[in-house]
């Protein structure tokens, strides 16, 4: 039943490391002790079952041949207390299986999204989202085929073949060892034609690549393909490369198809081969080698044709479940290093409560909601506590920073934001505007020097609580499957929907969400894929608004809406703006102008620092950006 | 009616390729007749045989074993023939179809309009295209090959078991009826509950996707608990269906077991029966007899995987089935016109929605008039409909009521090729395609010569930085065009458009990544070496239209003024908020 789920995996590095399979046992077993048990009671009972039947075929042959009712009776009576057996057995194993590997792959997708929510963003920066994706879909999906599949089988197989062995020797060891030689051909037969088949595979792999490349590029541009009528070019390419698929998909599903056959058919002549030199054995009577001393006669080799068949079968489902095993670890693997990935750290001690003045005009602590913030900072050396007011004045002296140690990106950044400042950050692709804000909430931890926020050094402030005072709006808005209401009340979930609706109003999107088909009830997928990227931006905007933080960053917040709009949200964010710290990244002037000061950013340096009028008096490079002399990209 | 028509569709792809598709249930009957010979005639002469010396009825008879058992052999090889066979004409059968289904689906796009291509959105074309049309190549494998195989397995075991030992038929006739019923009544539900599972599967994924995505917003704004609840309870949903459907499918192998095991032990006990308490009976002839058991109910295993199969692929086959049953909403008329006469426009009372559902008009009868060679810019709004207003005059849409017309023709008699190669529309959403600049700017005027490539990019100020690349023009663009910045794939695009000479030229926000000096130069050699040409811009910055001969300004889908710059600048407020709004500082005199 995992067909959808499988997507095509081309060239997936199996990289099982040594001791995958081990902890992966390990994490079954003590999380399943009563169900593995019982399951694997089950299927020794299922697996014993099924390989000492044909003993009985054996038995009930002898019987028939030397006409004894009475023995037959015995031997078929013990034969249906056996299969009742091995049916119920196989029952349960597959029910508590369903159980066991259903409840595995739900502790593991929660685990593994518990542990990457607690990721720091850095790990998001260097992982591309596509490999992120493929863990929770390919790996989990490997690994499910692994512990409901494979491990089972190979452990049913085992079992099997060791008990069939042991019935085929204590029978004939002549007719054992035809049996063995055929395996051997089988293996090898299979090397042969894997290895071919493998061939093909890649180079079907490569072509499907190419043309899934193709398509999809041209899908993604069908509309510039429409505007310059390329369409018939278009489909000669597209033919070209389809056809080139078609002949190696051909060659490649020609080896997989003729495996079966040929593997089937060799079972066949096995079976032939068994019945003539049994027979000849048994007739020509040369002295039958067995644990059974019995002489070689034709319930021996009754029983013997079923049982090789079965004997072979049971090999080459070893042989088909190698290749998943292999996927199965490495995808173990996999999910295994992604539980094992360093969790964002947090030392800090300072929290944010709700505060009220006492009596005496001191800040405390209140359990109510009060509209007053402070940080609560305790001290451990003299056992004190400290409330300061939550203003939003941040301080950033001498900041070092790159992202890996070769490349810095900032160099020697200081700034002071106070209270209710407007500070503006221009500069070009690279120039490390965006670096500021990810250090201001820790999304990254500086090199060197030092943030504080309200005074306090921003790395003994917990990280929760210090970005639950930042309202940030980010260069890239992601919205969630849900309803713009809900969308909004991200911000703060017990915001009331007048509270939701005030602040789409005051970032101007109000207008915009009651022209949608269902209001504020209208639902979102897809990351908004209905909306235009300015509404999109402006629910974003709406969304940090309701939130009421002391301190906004505004990361290219307006992009992508008109400026004649962006007046309109600008007067709404400057309500909002009263008595707040304002950080507002641009690479539109217009968005900037009137900031209290703006910093020109280059190369991770700030050159220029000043008002709008100041810096366009200064001449310098803002005056260059200003006249268009350059362009921001 | 319709599903009929929708499956001869889906059959259509056979074409080319019906020799093999037949071909293949015919090996496959080969193969188990083959298959199916084997115990038969080995029972009945090799082990007979020997059975027949053992009573003492018969002398042993070496010529007789050796021509069996080459027999025997021989049934196997040819059993292995035709299974060779049958896999081949499989392969090629599959993969055919596969390629012709891709072809017609991407024809079938080729024909679309953007209104189809709305309707799916690339990135869904995209897995239809390919992970769905896998899907299908498989299933339709999978039922040529075993879904004649499986029923041909049954009947021909049956026929030879019955010739065998004839109560064993009866064995078989009252034990299939009861496995059919069986894995019928447990595939149907299970069927059921996939269906519903792989929604809540998808939607599960979603949400991770979601998070990985927005992982910066969920930290900002401190939300991983609130995710983790969320996760949480998609997961145990997912879990618990995935569970209760694994739990109904458990039943398979238990009833198939009991069907194996209760027809073995009834035909041993018939058999012994006759052997011991009668008739007579072979012994030679039981294994035959457990053979034809297992292979009879193998084959029903087979078959409800080939059904389960079809079950997946089936939402597989809806969704390409959409794709090809998409009637394109712009087709070319019959007796098209075949040549635009100038580059002028009108539009005579326009308005225009989206879709026929929508309340609200994208356009409001809007009436303009654009002469030959005049350029003209559009302003307005985030939402204004200044790309919808653009996207008539190549058709790109059709108006929903009134008529545009380019050189005096509706738009809609011309032949669509000939339109859209007389207009030329650099759109705000642009793509490159991987290959040379050379080949890119081809896409405009496939016969152009390197001179004509090279005087396009001077003209759109792409020969500068071009020219500075170590390989110029040979330069390989990266798929989706990521070796460049965005101003200079901006550039890249508006020199593609040149180069196909149109008679009217539209850029539609397309040099918002240009500096301001450049994109003066950009329109300066415009308005200079293609002085026929209408040009039509749209842009955010006022000084990207000041020199228009008319400016449009457009306010929620209509029109809300037509003027030159000098005047519009005395008399409208929404060009003077715009315009204040980008040059402050003139007005304090610093410029």
């Amino acid at each position: 039943m995992a067909g959808p789920m499988r997507r095509n995996m081309p060239f997936v590095k199996n990289t099982a490391k040594k001791g995958t399979l081990k902890r992966l046992l390990k994490m079954l077993l003590t999380s399943y002790k009563f169900y593995i048990t019982a399951i694997v009671v089950c299927i020794i009972l299922s697996a014993i079952g099924s390989s000492i039947s044909s003993t009985f075929l054996k038995n009930i042959a002898s019987s028939i041949e030397n006409n004894d009712w009475q023995s037959f009776i015995r031997v078929i009576i013990i034969m249906i207390c056996v299969y009742i057996v091995a049916v119920i057995a196989n029952f349960f194993q597959a029910r508590l299986g369903a159980t066991v590997v259903q409840t595995l792959l739900r502790d593991i997708r929660v685990k593994l999204f518990d542990k990457m929510q607690t990721l720091p963003i850095k790990y998001f920066d260097t992982h591309t989202h596509g490999d992120i994706m493929s863990i929770y879909t390919n790996d989990t999906d490997a690994l499910r085929q692994l512990i409901s599949q494979s491990i089972p089988q190979i452990f049913t197989t085992v079992l099997t073949i060791t008990v069939m062995l042991f019935i085929m020797l204590y029978y004939s060891v002549w007719l054992t060892l035809i049996v063995i030689l055929n395996v051997f051909l089988m293996f090898f037969l299979t090397k042969k034609i894997g290895k071919n088949s493998a061939k093909f595979f890649k180079s079907q792999q490569q072509s499907l690549g190419k043309t899934e490349g193709y398509i999809e590029e041209t899908m993604h541009g069908q509309k510039v393909v429409k505007v310059f009528t390329r369409e018939e070019k278009c489909k000669e390419e597209f033919d070209a490369l389809n056809n080139q698929l078609c002949s190696d998909s051909t060659k490649a599903h020609v080896f997989a198809n003729i495996m079966g056959p040929v593997m089937n058919n060799l079972g066949h002549l096995l079976y032939v081969l068994l019945a003539v030199i049994g027979t000849v054995l048994a007739i020509s009577s040369v002295p039958n080698l067995s644990l059974s001393g019995e002489k070689l006669g034709l319930p021996i080799i009754i029983a013997f044709l079923p049982m090789s068949k079965q004997f072979t079968h049971n090999i080459s489902n070893i042989a088909n479940q190698i290749n998943s095993i292999f996927m199965g670890l490495a995808g173990a693997n996999r999910i295994f290093t992604l539980l094992d990935e360093e969790s964002e750290t947090d030392e800090g001690y300072v929290t944010l409560v709700n505060a009220k003045y006492d009596e005496f005009g001191n800040l405390t602590e209140s359990q109510e909601k009060t509209g007053i913030w402070a940080w609560k900072h305790p001290h451990k050396k003299d056992g004190t506590i400290t409330y300061t007011l939550l203003k939003g004045d941040i301080v950033m002296e001498e900041v070092d920073f790159g992202y890996n140690k070769e490349k810095i990106v900032l160099k020697n950044v200081s700034l002071y934001a106070k209270a209710g400042q407007r500070v503006a950050f221009v500069g070009a692709t690279g120039a490390g505007k965006t670096t500021v804000t990810n250090l201001i909430n820790r999304f990254y931890d500086i090199a060197d020097g030092k943030i504080r926020y309200d005074g306090i050094n921003i790395n003994k402030i917990k990280k929760a609580d210090l970005r639950r005072s930042l309202g940030i709006v980010l260069q890239d808005t992601n919205l969630f499957t849900g309803t713009v209401m809900e969308n909004i009340r991200y911000g703060r979930l017990d915001a009331t929907d007048e509270e939701c609706i005030e602040a789409a109003k005051l970032a101007n999107a109000h207008d915009f969400i009651t022209r949608l088909p269902e209001g504020y009830d209208t639902l979102l997928t897809g990351d908004g894929a209905n909306l235009s990227q300015g509404q999109r931006q402006l629910l974003s905007i709406s969304r940090a608004a309701v939130k009421n933080a002391p301190v906004m960053i505004l990361d290219e917040a307006t992009s992508s809406i008109d400026t004649r709009t962006e007046l309109l949200v600008q007067k709404g964010t400057d309500m909002l703006m009263n008595g707040r710290t304002v950080f507002v990244i641009a690479h539109r002037l217009s968005t900037v102008m009137n900031s209290d000061v703006i910093m020109v950013l280059d190369k991770g340096e700030i050159i220029e620092r000043g008002s709008h009028d100041e810096l366009i008096a200064k001449k310098g490079k803002y005056y260059q950006l200003y006249t268009g002399a350059f362009e921001l990209e | 009616m319709k599903k009929t028509s929708s499956i001869k569709r889906l059959l259509s792809a056979v074409k080319g390729y019906r020799l093999q598709t037949i071909l293949t249930p015919i090996f496959m009957i080969g193969e188990v007749v083959g298959e199916c010979l084997i115990p038969f005639l080995m029972a009945k002469f090799l082990l007979g045989h020997l059975e027949a010396v053992n009573k003492g009825i018969a002398t042993l008879n070496w010529a007789h074993l050796l021509l069996w058992s080459g027999i025997l052999v021989l049934c196997a090889i040819v059993s292995l023939i035709f299974g060779s066979l049958a896999g081949i004409t499989a392969a090629k059968a599959g993969a055919g179809f596969a390629k012709n289904l891709r072809r017609d689906l991407y024809y079938s796009i080729q024909n679309y309009s953007f209104k189809n291509i709305d309707n799916f959105s690339s990135a869904s074309l995209v897995t239809r295209l390919t992970t769905d049309v896998t899907n299908v190549q498989m299933a339709f494998m999978m039922t040529i090959r075993m879904a004649v195989r499986a029923p041909m397995m049954m009947i021909v075991s049956t026929i030879f078991a019955t010739r065998i030992y004839p109560k064993a038929g009866l064995v078989y006739l009252i034990s299939v009826p009861f496995l059919l019923i069986a894995l019928g009544i447990i595939m149907i539900r299970a069927v059921k509950i996939f269906n519903k599972i792989f929604k809540k599967y998808d939607a599960l994924n979603n949400s991770v996707q979601e998070n990985v995505k927005a992982m910066r917003v969920v930290k900002a704004y401190v939300r991983e608990d609130y995710e983790k609840q969320k996760f949480f309870k998609s997961a145990e949903d997912v879990k618990l269906s995935f569970e209760k459907a694994e739990k109904i499918t458990a039943l398979n192998a238990p009833a198939m077991m009991l069907a194996m095991h209760g027809t073995t032990t009834a035909i041993l006990f018939l058999c012994a029966n006759a052997g011991i308490n009668g008739a007579g009976f072979n012994v030679a002839n039981l294994s035959a007899l457990v053979t034809y058991s297992t292979q009879l109910l193998m084959s029903f295993m087979m078959l409800s995987m080939v059904f389960v199969m079809i079950t997946i692929a089936f939402a597989s086959i809806k969704r390409v089935l959409e794709v090809l049953e998409e009637t394109p909403t712009i087709v070319s008329p019959e007796n098209a016109v075949l040549e635009v006469f100038d580059g002028s426009v009108e539009f005579e009372n326009v308005s225009f929605k989206y879709s026929q559902t929508a309340e609200k008009f994208a356009l409001k009868t809007v009436s303009l008039k654009i002469n030959a060679g005049e350029t003209v810019g559009i302003l307005g709004a985030t939402g204004s409909s200044k790309t919808s207003l653009i996207s008539l005059i190549p058709r790109l849409y059709d108006a929903t009521e009134g008529t545009v017309k380019v050189g005096g023709v509706n738009v809609k008699d011309y032949d669509l090729k000939t339109l859209r190669d007389a207009v030329s529309v650099v759109l705000q959403k642009n793509e490159l395609f991987s290959g040379t600049i050379y080949e890119n700017i081809r896409w405009g005027d496939e016969n152009a010569t390197d001179e004509e490539v090279v005087k396009a990019c001077k003209m759109a100020c792409a020969d500068e930085f071009i020219s500075t690349f170590p390989d110029g023009y040979n330069t390989k663009i990266e798929q989706g065009g990521t070796n460049v910045s965005g101003g200079q794939k901006q550039r890249l695009c508006i020199a593609r458009a040149i180069l196909k000479k149109p008679k009217i030229l539209i850029f539609d926000d397309s040099t918002s990544a240009v500096d301001t000096k450049t994109d003066a130069l950009i329109r300066l050699s415009i308005k200079n070496e293609i002085p026929n040409t209408t040009k039509i811009i749209i842009a955010q910055r006022v000084a990207s239209v000041q020199d228009a001969d008319k400016i449009i300004i457009l306010e929620n889908g209509e029109i809300n003024a037509i003027g030159t710059h000098d005047e519009l600048l005395n008399s409208n407020a929404i060009y003077q908020e715009v315009y204040y709004s980008q040059n402050k500082i003139t007005n304090k005199g610093v410029n």
